[in-house]
Protein backbone atom coordinates (compact mmCIF):
# COMPACT_ATOMS: atom_id res chain seq x y z
CA UNK A 1 0.00 0.00 0.00
CA UNK A 2 1.58 3.24 -1.02
CA UNK A 3 1.35 6.36 1.06
CA UNK A 4 -0.81 9.16 -0.30
CA UNK A 5 0.42 12.40 1.25
CA UNK A 6 -2.45 14.50 -0.09
CA UNK A 7 -4.92 12.15 1.53
CA UNK A 8 -3.01 12.23 4.80
CA UNK A 9 -3.00 16.03 4.75
CA UNK A 10 -6.78 16.02 4.80
CA UNK A 11 -6.59 14.27 8.18
CA UNK A 12 -4.99 17.38 9.73
CA UNK A 13 -7.58 20.16 10.06
CA UNK A 14 -5.02 22.89 10.70
CA UNK A 15 -3.27 22.37 7.37
CA UNK A 16 -6.14 23.83 5.38
CA UNK A 17 -5.52 27.21 7.00
CA UNK A 18 -4.07 30.24 5.34
CA UNK A 19 -1.51 32.38 7.12
CA UNK A 20 -1.13 36.01 6.10
CA UNK A 21 -3.18 35.19 3.03
CA UNK A 22 -0.94 32.30 1.96
CA UNK A 23 -1.47 28.57 2.39
CA UNK A 24 0.20 27.38 5.58
CA UNK A 25 3.51 25.62 4.98
CA UNK A 26 4.26 24.12 8.34
CA UNK A 27 7.92 23.19 8.59
CA UNK A 28 8.30 23.14 12.36
CA UNK A 29 7.11 19.63 13.13
CA UNK A 30 10.41 18.91 14.88
CA UNK A 31 9.35 21.35 17.59
CA UNK A 32 5.82 19.99 17.74
CA UNK A 33 3.71 18.19 15.19
CA UNK A 34 0.17 19.00 14.11
CA UNK A 35 -2.70 16.77 15.19
CA UNK A 36 -4.86 14.54 13.01
CA UNK A 37 -8.63 14.56 13.38
CA UNK A 38 -8.47 11.08 14.93
CA UNK A 39 -6.48 12.40 17.91
CA UNK A 40 -8.67 15.44 18.38
CA UNK A 41 -11.85 13.37 18.20
CA UNK A 42 -10.58 10.70 20.58
CA UNK A 43 -9.76 13.31 23.21
CA UNK A 44 -13.09 15.08 22.83
CA UNK A 45 -14.93 11.76 23.00
CA UNK A 46 -13.03 10.83 26.16
CA UNK A 47 -14.09 14.06 27.84
CA UNK A 48 -17.64 13.90 26.58
CA UNK A 49 -18.35 10.26 27.27
CA UNK A 50 -15.80 8.41 29.35
CA UNK A 51 -14.10 10.82 31.68
CA UNK A 52 -13.36 10.31 35.38
CA UNK A 53 -10.24 9.91 37.46
CA UNK A 54 -8.45 6.60 37.04
CA UNK A 55 -7.54 3.82 39.48
CA UNK A 56 -9.79 5.32 42.12
CA UNK A 57 -13.50 4.97 41.79
CA UNK A 58 -15.51 1.75 41.79
CA UNK A 59 -18.05 3.14 39.41
CA UNK A 60 -18.68 2.79 35.74
CA UNK A 61 -17.00 5.94 34.43
CA UNK A 62 -13.88 5.57 36.52
CA UNK A 63 -13.53 1.98 35.45
CA UNK A 64 -14.00 2.98 31.82
CA UNK A 65 -11.39 5.74 32.12
CA UNK A 66 -8.96 3.38 33.84
CA UNK A 67 -9.47 0.87 31.07
CA UNK A 68 -8.83 3.54 28.43
CA UNK A 69 -5.71 4.74 30.23
CA UNK A 70 -4.28 1.23 30.53
CA UNK A 71 -5.27 0.46 26.94
CA UNK A 72 -3.13 3.45 25.92
CA UNK A 73 -0.20 1.93 27.78
CA UNK A 74 -0.74 -1.31 25.92
CA UNK A 75 -0.95 0.47 22.57
CA UNK A 76 2.27 2.38 23.20
CA UNK A 77 3.97 -0.85 24.29
CA UNK A 78 2.93 -2.52 21.02
CA UNK A 79 3.97 0.56 19.02
CA UNK A 80 7.55 0.25 20.29
CA UNK A 81 7.41 -3.55 20.57
CA UNK A 82 8.04 -3.58 24.30
CA UNK A 83 8.06 -7.03 25.89
CA UNK A 84 5.62 -5.96 28.62
CA UNK A 85 3.25 -2.97 28.94
CA UNK A 86 4.55 -2.37 32.45
CA UNK A 87 7.79 -1.21 30.87
CA UNK A 88 5.90 1.90 29.70
CA UNK A 89 5.81 4.75 32.22
CA UNK A 90 3.72 7.77 31.31
CA UNK A 91 5.38 11.11 32.07
CA UNK A 92 4.50 14.61 30.96
CA UNK A 93 7.11 14.79 28.18
CA UNK A 94 10.63 13.68 27.23
CA UNK A 95 12.17 16.22 29.56
CA UNK A 96 10.39 14.75 32.56
CA UNK A 97 11.23 11.21 31.46
CA UNK A 98 14.96 12.01 31.35
CA UNK A 99 14.78 13.87 34.64
CA UNK A 100 13.05 10.85 36.16
CA UNK A 101 15.96 8.64 35.14
CA UNK A 102 18.53 11.21 36.28
CA UNK A 103 16.87 11.61 39.68
CA UNK A 104 15.86 8.08 40.41
CA UNK A 105 18.36 5.87 38.63
CA UNK A 106 21.10 8.52 38.64
CA UNK A 107 20.85 9.12 42.39
CA UNK A 108 19.71 5.67 43.47
CA UNK A 109 21.73 3.27 41.37
CA UNK A 110 24.68 5.13 39.86
CA UNK A 111 27.69 5.09 42.21
CA UNK A 112 30.22 7.78 43.08
CA UNK A 113 33.18 7.47 40.73
CA UNK A 114 30.97 6.47 37.83
CA UNK A 115 30.32 8.62 34.79
CA UNK A 116 27.47 9.49 32.44
CA UNK A 117 28.38 9.73 28.75
CA UNK A 118 26.35 12.03 26.52
CA UNK A 119 27.23 13.75 23.24
CA UNK A 120 27.73 17.24 21.87
CA UNK A 121 24.51 17.04 19.92
CA UNK A 122 22.11 16.59 22.80
CA UNK A 123 18.99 18.67 23.23
CA UNK A 124 19.20 20.57 26.53
CA UNK A 125 16.69 18.02 27.90
CA UNK A 126 19.41 15.37 27.72
CA UNK A 127 22.20 17.66 28.89
CA UNK A 128 21.03 19.81 31.78
CA UNK A 129 19.67 16.96 34.00
CA UNK A 130 23.09 15.28 33.79
CA UNK A 131 24.94 18.54 34.49
CA UNK A 132 22.74 18.94 37.57
CA UNK A 133 23.57 15.40 38.67
CA UNK A 134 27.28 16.06 38.12
CA UNK A 135 27.15 19.31 40.07
CA UNK A 136 25.54 17.79 43.15
CA UNK A 137 28.86 16.67 44.55
CA UNK A 138 28.04 12.95 44.42
CA UNK A 139 31.25 12.25 42.56
CA UNK A 140 29.50 11.56 39.28
CA UNK A 141 31.41 12.63 36.22
CA UNK A 142 29.89 13.84 32.95
CA UNK A 143 31.65 12.92 29.71
CA UNK A 144 30.74 14.36 26.36
CA UNK A 145 31.40 12.50 23.13
CA UNK A 146 32.37 14.64 20.17
CA UNK A 147 30.51 15.17 16.93
CA UNK A 148 32.42 15.10 13.63
CA UNK A 149 32.38 17.96 11.12
CA UNK A 150 29.87 15.96 9.09
CA UNK A 151 27.58 16.04 12.10
CA UNK A 152 27.91 12.39 13.02
CA UNK A 153 28.70 10.93 16.39
CA UNK A 154 32.47 10.40 16.66
CA UNK A 155 32.44 6.67 17.39
CA UNK A 156 36.16 6.53 18.12
CA UNK A 157 35.63 9.15 20.77
CA UNK A 158 32.69 7.19 22.19
CA UNK A 159 34.89 4.10 22.38
CA UNK A 160 37.72 6.04 24.01
CA UNK A 161 35.39 7.51 26.62
CA UNK A 162 33.98 4.07 27.44
CA UNK A 163 37.38 2.40 27.63
CA UNK A 164 38.13 2.73 31.35
CA UNK A 165 34.86 1.02 32.33
CA UNK A 166 33.79 3.90 34.57
CA UNK A 167 30.78 4.93 32.51
CA UNK A 168 27.62 3.70 34.22
CA UNK A 169 25.17 5.22 31.76
CA UNK A 170 25.31 6.28 28.13
CA UNK A 171 22.55 8.80 27.39
CA UNK A 172 22.46 9.72 23.73
CA UNK A 173 20.03 11.08 21.22
CA UNK A 174 18.67 8.61 18.69
CA UNK A 175 18.18 11.46 16.23
CA UNK A 176 19.46 15.01 16.51
CA UNK A 177 16.83 17.74 16.50
CA UNK A 178 19.30 20.07 14.76
CA UNK A 179 21.50 18.00 12.48
CA UNK A 180 18.92 15.37 11.60
CA UNK A 181 21.62 12.78 12.28
CA UNK A 182 20.38 9.33 13.24
CA UNK A 183 22.89 7.71 15.58
CA UNK A 184 23.93 4.06 15.19
CA UNK A 185 21.74 2.85 18.02
CA UNK A 186 22.36 -0.93 17.83
CA UNK A 187 26.09 -0.38 17.76
CA UNK A 188 25.90 2.02 20.70
CA UNK A 189 23.93 -0.53 22.73
CA UNK A 190 26.59 -3.16 22.07
CA UNK A 191 29.44 -0.81 22.95
CA UNK A 192 27.75 0.43 26.12
CA UNK A 193 26.93 -3.05 27.36
CA UNK A 194 30.40 -4.37 26.58
CA UNK A 195 31.79 -1.51 28.67
CA UNK A 196 29.45 -2.43 31.54
CA UNK A 197 27.22 0.63 31.06
CA UNK A 198 23.46 0.95 30.70
CA UNK A 199 22.11 2.98 27.81
CA UNK A 200 19.30 5.51 27.43
CA UNK A 201 18.13 6.92 24.13
CA UNK A 202 16.45 10.25 23.68
CA UNK A 203 14.04 9.15 20.99
CA UNK A 204 12.05 12.40 20.90
CA UNK A 205 12.79 12.81 17.20
CA UNK A 206 13.60 9.26 16.14
CA UNK A 207 10.37 7.66 17.33
CA UNK A 208 8.45 9.99 15.02
CA UNK A 209 10.38 9.14 11.92
CA UNK A 210 11.19 5.47 12.20
CA UNK A 211 9.92 2.28 13.65
CA UNK A 212 11.62 1.72 16.97
CA UNK A 213 11.63 -1.77 18.41
CA UNK A 214 12.55 -2.14 22.06
CA UNK A 215 13.05 -5.90 21.93
CA UNK A 216 15.31 -5.68 18.88
CA UNK A 217 17.26 -2.67 20.13
CA UNK A 218 18.02 -4.06 23.58
CA UNK A 219 18.57 -0.69 25.26
CA UNK A 220 17.84 0.01 28.93
CA UNK A 221 15.81 3.22 28.74
CA UNK A 222 14.10 4.96 25.82
CA UNK A 223 12.17 8.22 25.99
CA UNK A 224 9.89 10.11 23.64
CA UNK A 225 7.24 12.78 23.79
CA UNK A 226 3.63 12.66 22.61
CA UNK A 227 3.30 16.05 20.99
CA UNK A 228 5.95 15.40 18.35
CA UNK A 229 4.30 12.11 17.46
CA UNK A 230 1.06 13.80 16.30
CA UNK A 231 -0.33 13.35 19.80
CA UNK A 232 -1.22 15.90 22.47
CA UNK A 233 1.06 17.92 24.70
CA UNK A 234 1.34 16.89 28.34
CA UNK A 235 2.24 13.26 27.82
CA UNK A 236 5.56 11.54 27.30
CA UNK A 237 6.91 8.04 27.61
CA UNK A 238 9.74 6.49 29.54
CA UNK A 239 10.32 2.93 28.48
CA UNK A 240 12.41 1.19 31.14
CA UNK A 241 13.20 -2.46 31.71
CA UNK A 242 11.36 -3.86 34.71
CA UNK A 243 14.60 -4.96 36.36
CA UNK A 244 15.72 -1.30 36.36
CA UNK A 245 12.36 -0.07 37.58
CA UNK A 246 12.54 -2.52 40.50
CA UNK A 247 15.88 -1.10 41.61
CA UNK A 248 14.94 2.55 41.12
CA UNK A 249 13.63 4.60 44.04
CA UNK A 250 10.45 6.58 43.30
CA UNK A 251 10.85 10.01 41.73
CA UNK A 252 7.81 11.97 42.92
CA UNK A 253 5.77 10.98 45.95
CA UNK A 254 2.00 11.20 46.22
CA UNK A 255 -1.20 9.44 45.32
CA UNK A 256 -1.35 6.47 42.96
CA UNK A 257 2.28 5.50 43.55
CA UNK A 258 1.81 3.75 46.89
CA UNK A 259 0.39 0.37 47.80
CA UNK A 260 0.03 1.08 51.49
CA UNK A 261 0.58 4.16 53.60
CA UNK A 262 0.25 4.90 57.31
CA UNK A 263 1.53 7.99 59.05
CA UNK A 264 4.74 6.13 59.87
CA UNK A 265 5.33 3.96 56.89
CA UNK A 266 4.85 3.75 53.16
CA UNK A 267 5.07 0.93 50.70
CA UNK A 268 5.40 1.83 47.08
CA UNK A 269 3.25 0.47 44.33
CA UNK A 270 4.87 -1.93 41.88
CA UNK A 271 6.19 -0.55 38.57
CA UNK A 272 5.16 1.34 36.60
CA UNK A 273 2.65 2.91 39.04
CA UNK A 274 5.55 3.66 41.40
CA UNK A 275 6.67 6.32 38.92
CA UNK A 276 3.27 7.80 38.13
CA UNK A 277 2.48 9.88 41.18
CA UNK A 278 -0.68 11.95 41.14
CA UNK A 279 -3.50 12.05 38.61
CA UNK A 280 -1.92 11.11 35.30
CA UNK A 281 -2.54 12.71 31.90
CA UNK A 282 -5.70 10.70 31.23
CA UNK A 283 -7.14 12.53 28.24
CA UNK A 284 -3.63 12.90 26.83
CA UNK A 285 -3.04 9.15 27.11
CA UNK A 286 -6.20 8.58 25.10
CA UNK A 287 -4.91 11.10 22.55
CA UNK A 288 -1.52 9.40 22.38
CA UNK A 289 -3.26 6.07 21.87
CA UNK A 290 -5.10 7.54 18.90
CA UNK A 291 -1.86 9.02 17.57
CA UNK A 292 0.06 5.75 17.61
CA UNK A 293 -2.97 4.03 16.09
CA UNK A 294 -3.02 6.68 13.37
CA UNK A 295 0.65 6.37 12.41
CA UNK A 296 0.51 2.59 12.74
CA UNK A 297 -2.39 2.47 10.29
CA UNK A 298 -0.29 4.42 7.79
CA UNK A 299 2.66 2.24 8.75
CA UNK A 300 5.96 3.48 10.10
CA UNK A 301 7.70 1.94 7.08
CA UNK A 302 5.60 4.13 4.77
CA UNK A 303 6.25 7.20 6.97
CA UNK A 304 9.96 6.49 6.82
CA UNK A 305 9.97 5.95 3.05
CA UNK A 306 8.05 9.18 2.47
CA UNK A 307 10.49 11.03 4.64
CA UNK A 308 13.52 9.54 2.93
CA UNK A 309 12.23 10.88 -0.37
CA UNK A 310 11.67 14.30 1.23
CA UNK A 311 15.18 14.31 2.69
CA UNK A 312 16.75 13.51 -0.68
CA UNK A 313 14.65 16.18 -2.35
CA UNK A 314 15.47 18.79 0.30
CA UNK A 315 19.16 17.93 0.13
CA UNK A 316 19.14 18.63 -3.62
CA UNK A 317 17.05 21.79 -3.42
CA UNK A 318 18.89 23.34 -0.48
CA UNK A 319 22.33 22.52 -1.92
CA UNK A 320 21.40 24.59 -4.98
CA UNK A 321 20.92 27.76 -2.99
CA UNK A 322 23.89 30.07 -3.07
CA UNK A 323 25.19 31.11 0.31
CA UNK A 324 23.25 28.49 2.22
CA UNK A 325 25.25 26.62 4.84
CA UNK A 326 23.77 23.39 6.07
CA UNK A 327 24.63 22.13 9.54
CA UNK A 328 25.56 18.48 9.33
CA UNK A 329 25.67 16.16 6.38
CA UNK A 330 25.26 12.81 8.04
CA UNK A 331 24.79 9.71 5.90
CA UNK A 332 21.89 8.50 7.96
CA UNK A 333 19.54 11.38 8.62
CA UNK A 334 15.94 12.34 9.10
CA UNK A 335 13.85 15.28 8.00
CA UNK A 336 15.43 18.05 10.02
CA UNK A 337 17.53 20.72 8.30
CA UNK A 338 19.26 23.52 10.17
CA UNK A 339 21.01 26.12 8.04
CA UNK A 340 22.25 29.65 7.80
CA UNK A 341 22.16 32.02 4.86
CA UNK A 342 25.26 34.13 4.32
CA UNK A 343 23.63 37.55 4.29
CA UNK A 344 20.58 37.04 6.48
CA UNK A 345 20.34 36.58 10.23
CA UNK A 346 18.15 33.60 11.21
CA UNK A 347 15.51 35.84 12.80
CA UNK A 348 15.25 38.11 9.81
CA UNK A 349 14.98 35.06 7.62
CA UNK A 350 12.25 33.51 9.76
CA UNK A 351 10.27 36.76 9.61
CA UNK A 352 10.52 36.77 5.83
CA UNK A 353 9.53 33.13 5.52
CA UNK A 354 6.59 33.76 7.83
CA UNK A 355 5.37 36.36 5.36
CA UNK A 356 5.36 33.66 2.74
CA UNK A 357 3.24 31.46 5.02
CA UNK A 358 6.20 29.26 5.96
CA UNK A 359 6.59 28.32 9.63
CA UNK A 360 10.20 27.58 10.54
CA UNK A 361 12.08 27.94 13.76
CA UNK A 362 14.99 30.36 14.23
CA UNK A 363 17.45 30.18 17.08
CA UNK A 364 19.53 27.50 18.67
CA UNK A 365 16.80 24.90 19.06
CA UNK A 366 17.66 24.03 22.66
CA UNK A 367 21.13 22.94 21.55
CA UNK A 368 23.45 25.82 22.35
CA UNK A 369 26.64 23.78 22.76
CA UNK A 370 26.06 22.20 19.36
CA UNK A 371 25.70 25.60 17.69
CA UNK A 372 28.92 26.69 19.39
CA UNK A 373 30.58 23.51 18.11
CA UNK A 374 29.71 24.50 14.55
CA UNK A 375 30.60 28.17 15.06
CA UNK A 376 27.05 29.48 14.61
CA UNK A 377 26.44 31.02 18.04
CA UNK A 378 23.88 33.34 16.51
CA UNK A 379 21.70 30.36 15.67
CA UNK A 380 20.24 28.79 12.55
CA UNK A 381 16.94 28.45 10.82
CA UNK A 382 15.45 24.98 11.04
CA UNK A 383 12.98 23.37 8.69
CA UNK A 384 11.64 20.07 9.95
CA UNK A 385 9.22 17.73 8.24
CA UNK A 386 6.21 15.71 9.25
CA UNK A 387 4.40 12.93 7.46
CA UNK A 388 2.20 15.61 5.84
CA UNK A 389 5.13 17.52 4.32
CA UNK A 390 5.24 17.56 0.52
CA UNK A 391 7.99 18.01 -2.05
CA UNK A 392 6.03 21.01 -3.30
CA UNK A 393 6.42 22.66 0.10
CA UNK A 394 10.17 22.09 -0.01
CA UNK A 395 10.30 23.65 -3.49
CA UNK A 396 8.37 26.62 -2.16
CA UNK A 397 10.81 26.94 0.76
CA UNK A 398 13.75 26.87 -1.65
CA UNK A 399 12.16 29.54 -3.81
CA UNK A 400 11.47 31.72 -0.76
CA UNK A 401 15.06 31.33 0.45
CA UNK A 402 16.41 32.40 -2.90
CA UNK A 403 14.18 35.47 -2.87
CA UNK A 404 15.10 36.21 0.75
CA UNK A 405 18.74 36.28 -0.21
CA UNK A 406 17.96 38.83 -2.91
CA UNK A 407 15.95 40.85 -0.41
CA UNK A 408 18.94 41.24 1.90
CA UNK A 409 21.51 41.67 -0.90
CA UNK B 1 6.97 37.67 -2.28
CA UNK B 2 8.24 39.99 0.44
CA UNK B 3 7.20 43.41 -0.82
CA UNK B 4 4.98 44.18 2.15
CA UNK B 5 7.99 43.64 4.42
CA UNK B 6 9.57 46.84 3.14
CA UNK B 7 7.74 48.59 5.98
CA UNK B 8 9.66 46.58 8.51
CA UNK B 9 12.92 46.41 6.60
CA UNK B 10 13.18 49.95 5.37
CA UNK B 11 16.30 50.88 3.43
CA UNK B 12 17.71 52.71 6.47
CA UNK B 13 17.45 49.54 8.54
CA UNK B 14 18.98 47.29 5.93
CA UNK B 15 21.78 49.81 5.50
CA UNK B 16 22.54 50.12 9.23
CA UNK B 17 22.14 46.37 9.57
CA UNK B 18 24.73 45.73 6.91
CA UNK B 19 27.07 48.57 7.82
CA UNK B 20 26.56 49.42 11.48
CA UNK B 21 27.95 52.81 12.51
CA UNK B 22 30.18 53.15 15.57
CA UNK B 23 30.76 49.42 15.54
CA UNK B 24 33.85 49.27 17.74
CA UNK B 25 35.04 49.11 21.30
CA UNK B 26 35.58 52.34 23.20
CA UNK B 27 38.60 51.48 25.30
CA UNK B 28 38.21 54.55 27.51
CA UNK B 29 34.45 54.27 27.97
CA UNK B 30 33.00 55.63 31.21
CA UNK B 31 29.94 53.40 31.08
CA UNK B 32 29.52 49.99 29.51
CA UNK B 33 26.89 47.27 29.68
CA UNK B 34 26.14 43.99 28.00
CA UNK B 35 22.77 43.24 26.52
CA UNK B 36 21.56 39.74 26.03
CA UNK B 37 18.50 38.27 24.42
CA UNK B 38 18.75 34.66 25.55
CA UNK B 39 15.74 33.70 23.47
CA UNK B 40 17.43 34.37 20.15
CA UNK B 41 21.10 34.62 21.03
CA UNK B 42 21.50 38.29 20.20
CA UNK B 43 24.21 39.85 22.26
CA UNK B 44 25.80 43.26 22.33
CA UNK B 45 28.12 45.40 24.35
CA UNK B 46 27.52 49.12 24.55
CA UNK B 47 30.14 51.76 25.36
CA UNK B 48 29.44 55.31 26.45
CA UNK B 49 32.03 58.05 26.88
CA UNK B 50 31.07 61.14 28.83
CA UNK B 51 32.41 64.60 28.11
CA UNK B 52 33.63 67.14 30.70
CA UNK B 53 30.10 68.63 30.78
CA UNK B 54 28.65 65.22 31.72
CA UNK B 55 26.92 64.78 28.36
CA UNK B 56 27.50 61.80 26.09
CA UNK B 57 30.60 62.53 24.02
CA UNK B 58 30.76 59.23 22.21
CA UNK B 59 28.88 55.94 21.99
CA UNK B 60 29.76 52.70 20.28
CA UNK B 61 28.79 49.02 20.32
CA UNK B 62 29.91 45.57 19.39
CA UNK B 63 28.13 42.28 19.16
CA UNK B 64 26.00 40.13 16.94
CA UNK B 65 22.37 40.22 16.12
CA UNK B 66 19.76 40.40 13.43
CA UNK B 67 19.34 43.32 11.04
CA UNK B 68 16.81 44.96 13.34
CA UNK B 69 18.80 44.76 16.56
CA UNK B 70 22.00 45.82 14.79
CA UNK B 71 20.32 48.75 13.06
CA UNK B 72 18.68 49.80 16.30
CA UNK B 73 22.02 49.77 18.15
CA UNK B 74 23.69 51.62 15.30
CA UNK B 75 21.03 54.33 15.23
CA UNK B 76 21.18 54.54 19.00
CA UNK B 77 24.89 55.35 19.02
CA UNK B 78 24.26 58.12 16.51
CA UNK B 79 21.29 59.68 18.22
CA UNK B 80 22.53 59.72 21.81
CA UNK B 81 25.73 61.55 21.00
CA UNK B 82 25.68 65.02 22.56
CA UNK B 83 22.72 64.21 24.81
CA UNK B 84 22.71 64.65 28.56
CA UNK B 85 22.06 61.50 30.57
CA UNK B 86 18.55 62.71 31.28
CA UNK B 87 17.84 63.28 27.62
CA UNK B 88 19.24 59.84 26.79
CA UNK B 89 16.94 58.22 29.33
CA UNK B 90 13.97 60.11 27.96
CA UNK B 91 14.87 59.11 24.42
CA UNK B 92 15.10 55.49 25.50
CA UNK B 93 11.63 55.58 27.07
CA UNK B 94 10.15 57.24 24.02
CA UNK B 95 11.79 54.82 21.64
CA UNK B 96 10.49 51.82 23.51
CA UNK B 97 6.97 53.23 23.35
CA UNK B 98 7.43 53.69 19.61
CA UNK B 99 8.69 50.15 19.09
CA UNK B 100 5.88 48.60 21.09
CA UNK B 101 2.95 50.61 19.77
CA UNK B 102 4.11 52.25 16.56
CA UNK B 103 3.37 55.69 17.93
CA UNK B 104 4.45 57.88 20.81
CA UNK B 105 1.56 60.12 21.88
CA UNK B 106 3.50 61.38 24.90
CA UNK B 107 6.53 62.41 22.86
CA UNK B 108 6.96 66.14 23.15
CA UNK B 109 8.81 68.52 20.87
CA UNK B 110 12.04 68.25 22.85
CA UNK B 111 13.46 65.17 21.12
CA UNK B 112 11.34 65.22 18.00
CA UNK B 113 14.28 65.37 15.61
CA UNK B 114 15.88 62.31 17.19
CA UNK B 115 12.59 60.43 17.20
CA UNK B 116 12.22 61.23 13.53
CA UNK B 117 15.52 59.46 12.85
CA UNK B 118 14.34 56.40 14.77
CA UNK B 119 10.97 56.32 13.03
CA UNK B 120 12.01 53.61 10.51
CA UNK B 121 12.15 51.15 13.40
CA UNK B 122 8.51 51.72 14.36
CA UNK B 123 7.43 48.97 11.95
CA UNK B 124 8.44 46.30 14.47
CA UNK B 125 5.37 46.90 16.57
CA UNK B 126 3.45 44.75 14.11
CA UNK B 127 5.82 41.86 14.78
CA UNK B 128 5.49 41.00 18.47
CA UNK B 129 8.26 38.43 18.31
CA UNK B 130 10.65 41.07 16.94
CA UNK B 131 9.99 44.02 19.26
CA UNK B 132 12.70 42.79 21.61
CA UNK B 133 15.22 42.89 18.78
CA UNK B 134 14.64 46.62 18.43
CA UNK B 135 14.62 47.39 22.15
CA UNK B 136 17.66 45.36 23.24
CA UNK B 137 20.17 48.15 22.62
CA UNK B 138 17.98 50.63 24.47
CA UNK B 139 17.60 48.36 27.50
CA UNK B 140 21.36 48.06 27.45
CA UNK B 141 21.75 51.84 27.28
CA UNK B 142 19.59 52.21 30.39
CA UNK B 143 21.69 49.59 32.17
CA UNK B 144 24.89 51.38 31.19
CA UNK B 145 23.62 54.76 32.32
CA UNK B 146 22.32 53.30 35.60
CA UNK B 147 25.62 51.61 36.25
CA UNK B 148 24.29 48.06 35.84
CA UNK B 149 26.47 45.63 33.96
CA UNK B 150 23.87 43.50 32.28
CA UNK B 151 20.60 44.01 30.55
CA UNK B 152 18.26 41.44 29.18
CA UNK B 153 15.38 42.03 26.86
CA UNK B 154 13.56 39.03 28.30
C1 LIG C 1 15.90 15.53 20.70
C2 LIG C 1 14.93 16.13 21.67
N1 LIG C 1 14.99 15.79 22.97
C3 LIG C 1 14.14 16.28 23.87
C4 LIG C 1 13.16 17.17 23.52
C5 LIG C 1 12.25 17.70 24.58
O1 LIG C 1 10.94 17.32 24.39
P1 LIG C 1 9.83 17.89 25.40
O2 LIG C 1 9.96 19.38 25.35
O3 LIG C 1 8.55 17.41 24.88
O4 LIG C 1 10.17 17.35 26.74
C6 LIG C 1 13.07 17.58 22.18
C7 LIG C 1 12.06 18.55 21.72
O5 LIG C 1 12.02 19.70 22.02
C8 LIG C 1 13.98 17.05 21.25
O6 LIG C 1 13.93 17.41 19.95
Amino acid sequence: MSFDVERARRDFPILSQTVRGKPLVFLDSGASAQKPRAVIDAMVRCMEERYANVHRGAYFLSEAATEAYEAARGAVARFINAADPREVIFTSNSTMAINLVAHSWGRGVLKPGQAVLISEMEHHANLVPWQMLRDEGRGIELRIARVTDAGELDMDDVAAKLADGKVGLVAITHMSNVLGTVTPAERLVRMAHEAGAKILFDGSQAAVHRRVDMQALGADFYVFTGHKLYGPTGIGVLWARLEHQERMPPFLGGGDMISMVTLDRVEFAPPPAKFEAGTPPIVEAVGLHAAVAYVSAIGMAAVEAHERALVDHAMRRLSDIEGLGLLGRAQDRGGVFAFSLDNAHPHDLATLLDRAGIAVRAGRHCAEPLHARFGVEGGTVRASFGLYTTEGEIDYLAEALTKAREFFA
Amino acid sequence: MFDDLRDLYQEVILDHGRKPRNFRRLEDADRTARGDNPMCGDRLELFVKLGPDGAIADAAFQGRGCAISTASASLLTETVKGKTLEQAHALSDQFRALAMTGTCPDCGEALSEEMERLQPLSGVHEFPSRVKCATLAWHTLNAALDGAKEASSE
